[in-house]
């Protein structure tokens, strides 16, 4: 099983207003360093088998049609997620 | 003169949409989202809701739902098309309108009676207003503001594509309840001098080139009727597009 990430923000452009939430709510609790935040998307897709060349391929497309809209959003990035520390198989089955 | 209306999960406004339609003089056919098929019918109104959601962004799952398919090449091919709220949002996500709806500048939710100029009378469903006029109808939306670069803006206003503004009133208008003016009719309001949703250029609707497809922020559907709705200004939507489809 493997995993595709793909990143997608809002163009810098255009004004984000979840991001701007977030920002005026971090003061509160001291963090005064910050000076814009900007929220982004991030979607894992699940492929089983290897991320392939071809499966990064059609994520990329998927990244570009659904999953952003590129009037006002960019793909970041689309990778291959690198295998986690294999999860503990010995958990019984209930 | 058969306007289908389609229903997405979690349309809203099907209903309304279709009773305004009965009300002009039409025929409602309802549509359903998982259908390709349009049933021949003269036009299509893409009603308000929350279609699949808003998942993902509004409007961008119902995109892709079947009835789309058989939507899209028939609007290019010039049915009139009519995107309400959720429907505008559509519509631009289907790219048959350009720019596209993002939340609202002061996120939170807006419900209430819009004053909107109409800049375009000479669309499908516009061609029964004055170039000018202004209209009051419902606004109520999360996602209302309408955004696009600066060379696609430049393009509609040049091309006479922006159908309708929102008219802003100037600070004066929440002055006489700030002064505490006793017995004035004008309240507060908190969007004098701006409008409601941030929408670059005060727009709330465009047209296609052609002009067959129309999509705006605020609801036709609901002020059709004496007693319901601010005005009656929205059946003019619909009885445009009735008498287009019959001059076509």
């Amino acid at each position: 099983m493997g995993n595709v990430v793909v990143d997608v923000m809002l163009k810098s452009e255009i004004l984000d207003p979840q991001g701007q939430a977030v920002a005026y709510a971090l003061p509160r609790l001291g963090f005064n360093q910050f000076t814009d935040v900007r929220q982004g998307k991030r979607f894992v897709l699940t492929v089983e088998g290897e991320v392939t060349d071809e499966v990064l391929a059609a994520a990329r497309a998927a990244a570009e049609t659904m999953l952003s809209n590129p009037v006002i959003e960019d793909v970041v990035s689309v990778r291959a997620q690198p295998p986690a520390a294999a999860p503990s198989e010995a958990a019984p089955q209930a | 003169m058969r306007i289908g209306v389609v229903t997405f999960p979690g349309s809203l406004d099907d209903h309304d949409a279709r009773r305004a339609v009965r009300i002009a003089g039409g025929e409602p056919v309802s549509l359903w989202h998982a259908d390709d098929s349009l049933r021949e019918v003269d036009a299509v109104v893409l009603p308000g809701g929350f279609s699949y959601g808003d998942y993902l962004r509004a409007g961008a799952i119902a995109r892709f739902a079947p009835v789309m398919s058989a939507l899209v090449p028939a609007a290019r091919g010039g049915l009139p098309v009519l995107g309400i709220c959720n429907g505008f949002q559509i519509l631009c996500e289907s790219h048959l309108l350009p720019g596209a709806m993002i939340q609202n500048d002061h996120r939170t939710f807006i419900c209430r009676d819009q004053r909107l100029r109409v800049e375009n009378a000479t669309t499908a469903w516009t061609s029964d207003f004055e170039r000018g006029a202004e209209i009051t109808i419902v606004l109520k939306n999360q996602d209302g503001q309408y955004v696009a670069d600066r060379h696609t803006l430049d393009e509609l206003e040049g091309e006479g594509r922006v159908a309708f503004r929102y008219v802003v009133d100037g600070p004066e208008a929440s002055a006489g309840a700030s002064a505490g003016l006793a017995g004035s009719a004008v309240r507060y309001d908190r969007f004098a001098g701006r409008n409601p949703n941030g929408s670059y250029r005060d727009i709330a609707g465009v047209t296609n080139e052609r002009g067959n497809v129309v999509g705006l922020m605020p609801h036709p559907e609901h002020a059709i009727e004496e007693g319901y709705g601010p005005s009656l200004d929205g059946l003019t939507f619909f009885t445009s597009v009735l008498r287009s489809v019959v001059n076509a």
